[in-house]
């Protein structure tokens, strides 16, 4: 049983899908996709135990080898992710029967758990899988699902955002499909270690660098790194809550991991990093990622759509710390992947709660709520805290890392702009905080309370975990060094 | 060298029509032929490549020893699946759209959108001066 961990970690949620369709009790679904991810939730746990004590695991489908059949890849980074993925998705889906009982019409309410079970499988896949082809097939797998949850949202405008998106994560999809042809025509191979071992021969080719160009312009459509972030501010605002949630804290993480993956894993360093100017390229995109989109973000009325503006921004950091192209640098990255999904995961899942009280999240309905709903607005506030980067939360660890891999590099001007943007992260969280805490409350909400425990449970583990890992510090930096060592030093996967 | 290269000159032009369209067209649909054009043409792009010069179906057969790559045929076969899910959920997205805002033409959508935030931001100043 034990063998067959990584086949199962994405097999269990593939198989749950339809098998939802079989139950007919719209609560007895919910319980059955709860279970499915906490099954996953296990596996990865499993299967990081596993990779941390005995390396990178290989599993091979129906026992073809390495080359001619698929092959499934766990090391530390995949695990790593996996567990983050996974963790985020059982903890989002506990607070799912409340939410979508208010958001979602009764009758839909199965097929939400199908395509919630097909997303979370897609995205397993991407992280599991060690072909090149098969990360399409996953990543499309996780994409068409989230088109259609997106458009389950109540504002008609989550149609036309599911519909924006579509076009673009397609145009992604199509690219990065484009340049796998590419990678196999010059190789004759898909298998991602393969193609590291057989791409340096032809890597002063025009294809092999046209591939690259292909595979990271979309991967970087699907990660919405500025400014191919059109689709990701409309599509997070008019999602029904939980989608939001489970989407801002895990969809760009994966599109992130393939960036890293390919870069590091199957082009190797040294080609990515000298063929293009990544260093110079994504530095600028990053920084200017994290200044439109903040300034973008305090302008906005919607909270929802601040963080989902906050959500690009954040991305932009992550791409900052991934082209310093140091074990420092990735390890902050990796980090802040890790603590931006407990933060993400935290302020959508209590947005939600603020929709399932007074069904709206724009900032003038926030008034008094610190009084009404507590626990919810002190959830914001702490997670707001770590997304400013406030010592003793997650958010501090990560900007630390950073700031320390720049400095390593004696790039002050980067740090320092790096450090005035968590400033204008400063206010927009403190927008959020004035009108929550010194507002009296509306005299529409007299009746407004706290949020139910469904709801109050995920969200303060979520927040437990952003102080926890702002504290003890051990588990989660361990990972990320010695999974982002491990990518430097080989600077490639090693043939088995 | 331009005749060699002739099956991917065609997958070039037609990537770029694919994509000139889904840029340049307001109309939903129009887009939507657009981007099935463009995923075409990787798909040509994939089995032109499995092409081999004097190479016969991969049949295992008796004095044959050339047979073109099957591969690529497989993964595109996976690729069309992906492109019929693709192009089935956006004309089903088309259809909910046309249902929601009357009409598939993106200006008239985005104007109906602006209308509906800015109308919106009326009601919060409204309920801000209380």
């Amino acid at each position: 049983m034990l063998v067959h961990l990584p086949i199962l970690q994405v097999i269990v949620p593939l198989i749950g899908a339809p098998v939802c369709v079989l139950l007919s009790r719209a609560s007895l679904v919910w319980l059955f996709a709860l279970v499915v991810s906490g099954l996953s939730f296990i596996i990865s746990v499993l299967l990081l135990q596993q990779v941390l004590m005995s390396g990178t695991i290989i599993y091979e489908l129906g026992g073809w080898d390495a080359p001619w059949g698929i092959e499934y890849r766990i090391d530390k980074l995949s695990g790593f992710l996996l567990l983050i993925i996974s963790a985020i998705s059982t903890l989002v889906l506990f607070a799912a029967q409340t939410s979508i009982n208010k958001e979602i019409p009764a009758e839909k309410h199965t097929h939400f758990y199908i395509l919630y079970l097909l997303s979370l499988t897609g995205m397993l896949g991407v992280v599991v899988t060690g072909d090149a082809f098969n990360v399409f097939v996953f990543l499309e797998i996780s994409s068409l699902s989230s088109y259609a949850l997106i458009a389950l949202g109540r504002d008609r405008r989550a149609l036309w955002a599911a519909y924006q998106y579509l076009i673009l994560g397609t145009i992604g999809a199509t690219f990065i499909l484009i340049g796998i042809g590419l990678m196999y025509q010059m190789t004759g191979t898909l298998n991602m270690a393969d193609l590291a071992a057989r791409l340096p021969e032809v890597a002063q080719t025009k294809t092999v660098l046209t591939a690259f160009v292909f595979v990271i312009t979309g991967v970087c459509l699907k990660l919405a790194l500025f400014p191919l972030h059109l689709w990701l501010p409309n599509a997070y605002t008019y999602a029904p809550s939980i989608v939001t949630a489970f989407f801002a804290a895990t969809a760009t993480k994966v599109a992130f991991y393939l960036l890293i993956r390919f870069t590091y894993s199957v082009f190797g360093v040294s080609f990515s990093f000298t063929a293009l100017p990544l260093q110079f390229l994504f530095m600028t995109l990053g920084l200017l990622g994290i200044f439109v989109a903040s300034i973008a973000a305090i302008y906005q009325t919607n909270v929802k759509q601040i963080f989902a503006y906050s959500s690009i921004a954040q991305i932009g950091y992550m791409v900052i710390g991934f082209s310093i192209n140091s074990v420092t640098g990735l390890t902050a990255a990796l980090l802040h992947i890790f603590n931006h999904a407990l933060m993400k995961g935290a302020l959508f899942l209590a947005l939600g709660a603020v929709v399932y009280r007074i069904g709206s999240v724009q900032i003038s309905q926030f008034q008094g709520m610190g009084q009404q709903m507590p626990f919810t607005m002190a959830a914001i506030l702490v997670a707001g805290l770590s997304l400013i980067g406030m010592p003793l939360t997650v958010g501090f660890v990560s900007k630390w890392y950073l700031l320390s891999a720049l400095i390593e590099k004696g790039w002050w001007p980067v740090a320092l702009l790096i450090l005035i943007g968590s400033l204008l992260t400063l206010v927009y969280v403190w927008r959020i905080v004035e009108v929550a805490y010194f507002k009296p409350p509306l005299s529409t909400h007299s009746t407004v309370n706290e949020a139910p425990l469904a709801f109050l449970i995920p969200i303060w583990l979520l927040v437990i975990a952003n102080i926890y890992f702002g504290i003890d510090t051990r588990l989660s930096i361990e990972v990320a060094h010695s999974a982002s060592e491990s990518l430097l030093q080989a600077q490639r996967l090693v043939v088995p | 060298m331009l005749m060699g290269l002739f099956n991917n000159w065609v997958v070039v032009v037609l990537m770029m029509i694919g994509l000139y369209i889904v840029i340049a067209h307001g109309n939903l649909i129009k887009k939507i032929v657009g981007l099935t054009i463009f995923q075409t043409s990787v798909f040509i792009f994939y089995i032109s490549m499995a092409k081999v010069d004097g190479g016969t179906a991969p049949i295992l057969m008796a004095n044959v020893t050339k047979y073109a790559n099957p591969l690529p045929h497989v993964l595109i076969l996976t690729a069309i699946v992906v492109g019929i899910a693709t192009t089935a959920l956006a004309l089903a997205l088309t259809v909910r759209i046309k249902e929601a805002y009357s009409s598939i033409e993106e200006e008239s959508i985005q104007e109906q959108n602006t209308k509906q935030a800015s109308e919106r931001d009326e009601l919060d100043s409204r309920s801000e001066q209380y």
